[in-house]
């Protein structure tokens, strides 16, 4: 398979980046990794006209301590993450996350913001950022914003970035030694999660239990009330608008949170 | 067309292609290596499987022009001519092969695999060849030949 032509350029910055989004519109499409973007051009889902390759534009990747957070650039890769002492130590939900996202050799080229910016509601670092309460930074024309986790995430495969914005970095809050759990379901090893939940610190996320990756409220109320794992967990569906598929239908679904979520909460406790 | 500028086993290049142009076609058919198997085309099999900067990727799902200026290994540049490297020594001892579709991307994820873990478990060997399928099912001889590979390597 092969995708339609289209025009590369190589950006040699994050403002390089944002100038030629500028200029080519929704003619353009933002690569990285390429491992979401590249499948949906070869089969002719998706045909930019242009495409703007940020991969190996400086200062867009890497990882650093910013007082209670980790600023993580946005094409630091799945494989550079869940290898990072760094990100091992102070956020290990997150380095679990991306030690899940896919295969090795997708891990040694999807990247962060990629799988932000893809948003989709099956993925693993969606549901961890989350899960995690963390932020994108973008930029564009108008400047740069900050967007918290709860409001990035806009409908399937659809985020808030605004046209001609760039997601150039995410950030996590620092959480050094506090317990955090992790399930994902999948039929076959480098599967998408048919359900997936991953909790920390009082908030637990779902994954493709939604057209978003989304918050279990009534489960995370519940917890706070002093209900019990159990009792949290059996709450977790609520709210939730999960598809079906061939995989597995509303009723197995709404099954999958709760078991998950129970497991999931009971790691922590 | 552009120009991509590359090293593809130790060769130094310069090709004009078209920007559509995925590396794994690069390699078969421009450069005439055709150890890397296009299997399902949609990032799942591994066959296509090649060492980018020293690092396993499924080179259906990666433009030549994301490798411009980078390092390329196949299977084929694995060795010297004529010789074997210890991970493809271990697939023909252990028996790690049948139809020898898969063999080539097999190779190239275990010897990446290799260099990150040195001295994996079987449990590990398992997981880190997740992004490799064999359609005649020969993962325990696979599995085995990356373990008796690392007895050498590591």
């Amino acid at each position: 398979m092969i995708p339609a032509p289209f025009d590369y350029i190589a950006a040699d910055s994050a403002a390089h980046a944002i100038e030629l989004l500028a200029q080519h519109g929704d003619d353009a499409k933002v690569l990285a990794g390429g491992h979401s973007l590249l499948p949906m051009m070869k089969l002719r889902l998706a045909a930019p006209a242009v495409l703007i390759d940020i991969a190996r534009a400086p200062g867009l990747s890497g990882i650093r301590v910013d007082g209670d957070e980790l600023v993580i650039g946005a094409t630091t890769r799945h494989a550079d993450l869940a290898s990072s002492e760094l990100v091992r130590a102070e956020v290990p939900l997150l380095a679990h996350a991306a030690s899940l996202v896919g295969d090795p050799q997708i891990r040694h080229r999807g990247t962060i913001g990629g799988s932000l910016a893809h948003a989709d509601p099956a993925a693993d670092l969606p549901m961890a950022l989350v899960a995690l309460g963390g932020s994108v930074e973008v930029s564009g024309p108008g400047g740069t914003r900050r967007v918290a986790a709860d409001d990035f995430f806009a409908g399937f495969f659809e985020t808030t970035l605004a046209d001609g914005e760039l997601l150039t970095a995410v950030r996590v809050p620092r959480r050094p030694g506090v317990g955090w759990g992790y399930e994902k379901f999948v039929r076959r090893a480098n599967d998408w999660a048919i359900v997936g939940v991953a909790a920390i610190g009082g908030r637990i996320a779902l994954a493709n239990m939604a057209s978003v990756p989304m918050r279990a409220r009534a489960a995370e109320q519940a917890l706070a009330s002093g209900a019990t794992s159990a009792e949290a967990a059996a709450l977790a569906p609520e709210g939730t608008s999960p598809g079906e598929d061939i995989h597995a239908d509303r009723a197995f679904r709404e099954h999958l949170a709760r078991v998950l979520t129970r497991r999931v909460l009971e790691q922590i406790s | 067309m552009m120009r991509v500028e590359l090293t593809v086993n130790g060769e130094r290049r310069a090709d004009d292609v078209e920007a559509r142009l995925l590396l794994v076609h690069y390699l078969r058919e421009v450069c005439g290596l055709r150890a890397a198997n296009v299997g399902c085309d949609t990032t799942s099999c591994g066959a296509c499987t090649v060492l980018l900067n020293g690092e396993s990727v499924k080179s259906c799902t990666v433009l030549a022009a994301q490798a411009s200026g980078q390092d390329v290994v196949t299977a084929e540049g694995l060795a010297p001519a004529g010789e074997l490297h210890p991970v493809q020594q271990a697939f023909r001892a252990e028996h790690g092969l049948q139809c020898g579709f898969c063999t080539p991307g097999m190779v190239m994820a275990a010897v990446s695999l290799l260099r990150e873990n040195p001295r994996p478990t079987e449990q590990q060997v398992r997981e880190g060849l997740e992004g490799n399928l064999c359609r005649c099912t020969g993962y325990h001889n696979i599995v085995r030949a990356v373990l008796a590979a690392a007895e050498v390597t590591a």
